[in-house]
């Protein structure tokens, strides 16, 4: 899910204003630059004491926040966890945390802060691909790593960033695969209207006309758009044999609402989301969602005494209403990838830690994950969910095995045109 | 067939929403002339009370049979509160209320903000309004959201009470007299500054009234106002200002248009082109579908 589910106008000339005061600021820093500072050095990271800091970069306010608190909150368990069994390389972890607000040039400005003011040996965060594309000239300058942990569009791979989420390989195609190994050929297209879910549903179309699958009909609502009646309608005369779900935040909730009144349901034409996980799932309601699919890496129900640990010592410090999601399990995974990485490395050094972790695996809660070195994404297992009336997720089937990520689809011909 | 009188229907139900949140307007901007951005912020605290009642009362059906009076008077109050402190002080300078309830919108926002937090929240709609009608049976058949239904009876019984109020009631009678000729109106006896703060608290009422509506069709969040005020104010300028039968008319036009426009295009498109036909229609007619001239009020 790579953007914030409402973009109101006045978020929109707020933004615009920030946007140009961060291009004024950056044009100044330019000259600075140019008179010989610290452009393109690797930044410096703070070690003299017994702590090193790493930076927290979420939204806690704003649009995204609903979503990017729980990943800040298992970020913190990771910490909290590493830190009770002796930290990374003798060091205790102190997290700093700084607010992306929802806003771009904000995560930005953030992002240079931890870097240089508090000379963090890593940061964690990010949530929308706005914030990443944003951030990611800030690390690459800088020479500092940033872990990302939700699944997204592909196409992409930065030096300094890694990817523990999902890359399209991961998610979007083994949802496809498993609509055709269901006979569900027709499936008709409704996403949000901006980068990803157009992304995403480009990488949809190209594999359909190369595995025998129809499209019917592709639509898009505005971000945060509540009227769905008429593409309920729409989506209903195509008689499709399924829908496949880009929409993002809110407009969910008022389109499955439509969806129900349209009389369609689960068993009629199936659903299958990619932006939809646990949190949202208790937000939207369960009675809209029940039977509906979705595509993850990990649900709270995934099995393994790792996850059930982790399921454990998250409500236990969040309350035992509070359920866990993939982007959160991500993140908290990213944390523990970064400590392996580092004491292979044997040094915070980010051209040392980025030289060891190709093969780095951890134990995650969804299972063994690998890093691959090359693209500095992971191998994760793909899973398909069925959303139950109590809201859980139980999978319905799995890759088996973690499946290579392929952020650009080179192992796929029909892919060739797409980036 | 069956495609084309689903898509009618669904324009009609388009309709319904609009009308429901240009009605109050339609009281306030149109017949007191003052424009009031905060409008979408009413609406908003009509579903936040919606919200909360149904934390308190379990049954999803009682709760939003409850919260129709209750949203109407708490909307209401807000209104007659927001006249009383600011806009009959300003009702000669219109920029100036258009500047000032501006304000109080954001301030209404942050304020459910901070009350409710800032990501959107929902309710439960009685499962009677979440299934539908088949109006047409078969191997395709048509059918009706009923949630739908519902709505488009709630417009129409607040179209019929608005306008029976306006027509029959003295203070119906007082309120197209201010509007008319305010001073005439001052000498002949009428506290217009009565007459104001009531014609407030009804438009503000059905604002309320909207946002429970609103309630069944999406998420209920801070910035809900925001995205349906533009809506409500191209009904009533289209209409006619002061022009309830315009309003009426031009709400189910757009509902319809809207629909039709969606199913053959795109969403996005769509609004472009109703946009391009409503700029094209108020050059050929810039006073509106109705006007004022006609005397005829309702």
């Amino acid at each position: 899910m790579s953007s914030g589910s409402r973009f109101p106008r006045r978020r929109f000339l707020a933004g615009g204003a920030a946007l140009a005061a961060v291009v004024a600021l950056s044009a100044c820093g330019a000259k600075t630059d140019a008179s010989g500072s610290s452009s393109d050095k690797a930044a410096k990271i703070d070690v003299s004491g017994d702590k090193v800091r790493v930076g927290l970069l979420n939204s806690l306010s704003g649009t995204m926040a609903i979503s990017e608190v729980t990943v800040r909150n298992s970020l913190l368990l990771a910490v909290d966890e590493i830190n009770a069994s002796g930290g990374v390389l003798g060091k205790k972890i102190e997290p700093v945390s700084e607010d992306g607000a929802s806003d771009w040039p904000t995560f930005a400005e953030k992002a240079a802060k931890l870097i240089k003011e508090d000379q963090v040996a890593a940061t964690f965060g990010c949530w929308t691909s706005a914030s990443r594309k944003a951030v990611k000239p800030v690390f690459e300058k800088n020479r500092s790593l940033l872990f990302y942990p939700v699944q997204y569009e592909g196409l992409e791979e930065s030096p300094y960033i890694f990817y523990t989420g999902a890359t399209t390989n991961q998610q979007i195609i083994p949802a496809l695969d498993y609509l055709k190994g269901q006979g569900l050929k027709k499936i008709y297209l409704v996403g949000s209207d901006y980068v990803f879910p157009r992304t995403a549903n480009k990488e949809i179309k190209a594999y359909a006309k190369a595995n025998g699958m129809t499209v019917l009909g592709e639509d898009y609502a505005p971000l945060g758009s509540t009227e769905f009646s008429t593409i309920a309608n729409k989506v209903k005369a195509s008689k499709a044999d399924a829908v496949f779900n880009t929409l993002n935040g809110d407009s969910n909730v008022a389109f499955f609402k439509e969806y129900k009144s349209a009389g369609l349901t689960a068993k009629s034409m199936p659903v299958v989301s990619v932006s939809i996980a646990e949190e949202e799932v208790k937000s939207i309601g369960p009675q809209y969602l029940a039977g509906q699919l979705t595509a993850w890496n990990y649900y709270q129900t995934t099995p393994g005494a790792a996850n059930e640990k982790f399921v454990k010592a998250y409500k236990a410090k969040y309350g035992a209403d509070k359920p866990t999601s993939d982007p959160m399990e991500a993140a908290y995974t990213s944390v523990y990838l970064w400590k392996a990485m580092v004491e292979k490395a044997k040094s915070f050094d980010p051209e040392k830690v980025k030289a060891a972790s190709d093969g780095i695996t951890f134990e995650a809660p969804e299972g063994k994950v690998t890093v691959d070195g090359a693209s500095q994404h992971i191998h994760k297992t793909a899973r398909i969910g069925k959303i139950g009336t109590d809201g859980l997720i139980t999978e319905v089937w799995n890759s088996g095995e973690p499946v290579k990520p392929d952020p650009f689809l080179k192992g796929y011909p029909w892919a060739a045109g797409l980036s | 067939m069956t495609v084309i009188l689903g898509q009618t229907f669904t324009g009609i139900s388009i309709g319904a929403v609009l009308l429901l949140i240009a009605l109050g307007l339609s009281l306030t901007f149109g017949q007191m002339n003052v424009i009031n951005m905060a409008h979408g912020e009413f609406i908003m605290a009509g579903a936040y009370t919606t919200y909360v009642l149904q934390k308190s009362i379990s049954s999803a059906g009682i709760s939003l049979l409850v919260a129709l009076p209750v949203a109407f008077l708490v909307s209401g109050a807000l209104g007659a509160l927001l006249e009383w402190l600011l806009i009959r002080r300003l009702y000669l300078r219109p920029l100036d209320t258009l500047l000032v309830t501006w304000g109080v919108s954001l301030m209404l926002q942050q304020l459910a903000r901070d009350v409710f937090g800032a990501p959107n929240v929902q309710t439960r709609a009685p499962d009677a309004l979440t299934g539908n009608v088949t109006v047409i049976g078969g191997a395709d058949p048509l059918t009706f959201a009923t949630s739908r239904l519902f709505i488009l009876g709630l417009a129409v019984a607040a179209v019929v009470a608005l306008s029976l109020t306006l027509r029959l009631t003295p203070l119906g009678r007082r309120i197209r007299a201010v509007v008319q000729n305010r001073d005439l109106a001052e000498v002949s006896g009428i506290s217009t500054a009565r007459v104001d703060r009531t014609a407030f608290f009804l438009g503000s009422g059905l604002a309320g009234v909207a946002g429970v509506a609103l309630t069944l069709v999406g998420p209920i969040g801070p910035t809900m106002g925001t995205n349906v005020i533009i809506d409500a104010f191209l009904v009533i300028v289209v209409g006619g200002i002061g022009q309830l039968k315009g309003t009426v008319i031009v709400a189910f036009v757009l509902g319809v248009l809207q629909s039709v426009l969606e199913y053959s295009t795109t969403v996005s498109v769509a609004k472009v082109l109703v946009l391009v036909g409503i700029v094209a229609f108020l050059q050929w007619r810039p006073q509106g579908l109705y006007t004022l001239r006609t005397r005829s009020l309702v």
